[in-house]
């Protein structure tokens, strides 16, 4: 089996990252019900090596691995491949000049 | 790009599965077709990836949702049989059976870090895999490719996209393995897939804007196709145990 940890860390930081993810509603969103719902069902049991519980914690750390990913990734993505191309005005800038202002366009 | 159109994500059973719904409209695929999928806790998951757009709708991040669209599409118009030789041919390049001699230290990280789950393939589908160094990579035996056919026969089409696309992301159909049989974490298995990638880093330094973007890209990619076959092919029924004295 997969070196997972404790399930109840897993879970927490599942719950986080959505959270994260839905915004300001998200203990009514299907995903934090669906997940809640889902750890509560398996929660009493007297057997440790409980298989559907493995699976269940494995998937839960899946899940947990996407969102965060994709968290991740955006952030990235918007700190060094969102900008785009500087504007004419931008670029006049970085070298401390102005654009004319030339009512009726270049002479 | 795309601006979110839409208030609500809420999801409904049809007829074929269950459907996602954008305020009052039907979400679809690609192709037009009626979107439906199967499990209820993926028709869940991907109602998050829509929920959890801002302004904008950013397809890149909606790694489940465009599964799924493979999935109804199917746009490379593979059958079953197709998908399971490229899944298999795979063997055949797979990223850990490709061994380095030179530098020591990578020859010897690959070692340590491969041949345990070269090891636990070989040992639980009862195969000889092996590794090398020549580059034209290990000679797989056919017994063992039928070994990996006839498993893979048995999952669905939908879990067979999804462990293909896991296989062309990871470069290892034995890494893929080891995620759906749950031996590996997703972590695990794309720092195995990413481990010259990590050796370098460790000797040369990160370059973030490169190197974590992959990662998180890498990363993202393989744990929604992971869950994505794992949540096309399990049972629906939760089975309660007994309580034991």
């Amino acid at each position: 089996m997969a070196a997972l940890g404790a399930p109840l860390r897993t879970l927490r930081a599942l719950l986080r990252e959505l959270r994260h993810a839905t915004g300001r509603h998200y203990r009514d969103s299907p995903a934090y019900r669906h997940v809640l719902a889902a750890f509560r069902a398996h929660r009493v049991t007297s057997e440790k090596l409980c298989r559907a519980q493995q699976e269940l914690h494995f998937q839960a750390a899946t899940y947990l691995c996407l969102l965060r990913s994709v968290r991740e990734h955006e952030a990235l993505h918007r700190e060094y491949h969102g900008k785009g191309e500087r504007s004419p005005e931008e670029v006049a800038g970085l070298v401390g000049f102005r654009l004319p202002q030339q009512p009726g366009g270049k002479g | 790009e795309r601006k979110r159109f839409y208030q609500n994500v809420s999801i409904s059973q049809g007829e074929g599965g269950f459907e996602i719904n954008l305020d009052h409209r039907k979400l679809k695929t690609p192709q037009a077709k009626l979107f439906t999928v199967p499990s209820e806790a993926l028709a869940i998951a991907v109602a998050t990836e829509w929920d959890s757009q801002k302004d904008t709708i950013k397809f890149y991040t909606m790694h489940l949702t465009t599964l799924c669209n493979t999935a109804l599409d199917n746009p490379t118009q593979r059958n079953k049989t197709q998908l399971i030789r490229a899944a298999v041919k795979f063997l055949e390049t797979d990223t850990l059976c490709y061994r380095v001699e030179e530098p020591p230290g990578l020859a010897e990280l690959q070692k340590n870090e491969w041949d345990p789950v070269v090891d636990w393939a070989e040992k639980r589908y009862n195969v000889t895999i092996g590794s090398s160094t020549s580059i034209l990579g290990p000679n797989i035996p056919a017994s063992t490719k039928e070994t990996f056919i006839s498993h893979l026969a048995s999952y669905n089409m939908w879990a067979l996209q999804g462990i293909e696309f896991v296989i062309t992301q990871l470069k290892s159909l034995i890494l893929s393995m080891g995620l759906i049989d749950r031996h590996i974490t997703v972590e695990k298995a794309v720092l195995l897939s990413r481990l010259e990638e990590e050796y370098q880093i460790r000797r040369w330094g990160k370059v973030e804007w490169a190197h974590d973007y992959d990662l998180c890209e890498l990363r993202a990619r393989t744990a929604a196709g992971t869950l994505f076959v794992h949540l096309c092919s399990e049972s629906s029924t939760v089975k309660h145990k007994l309580l034991q004295d």
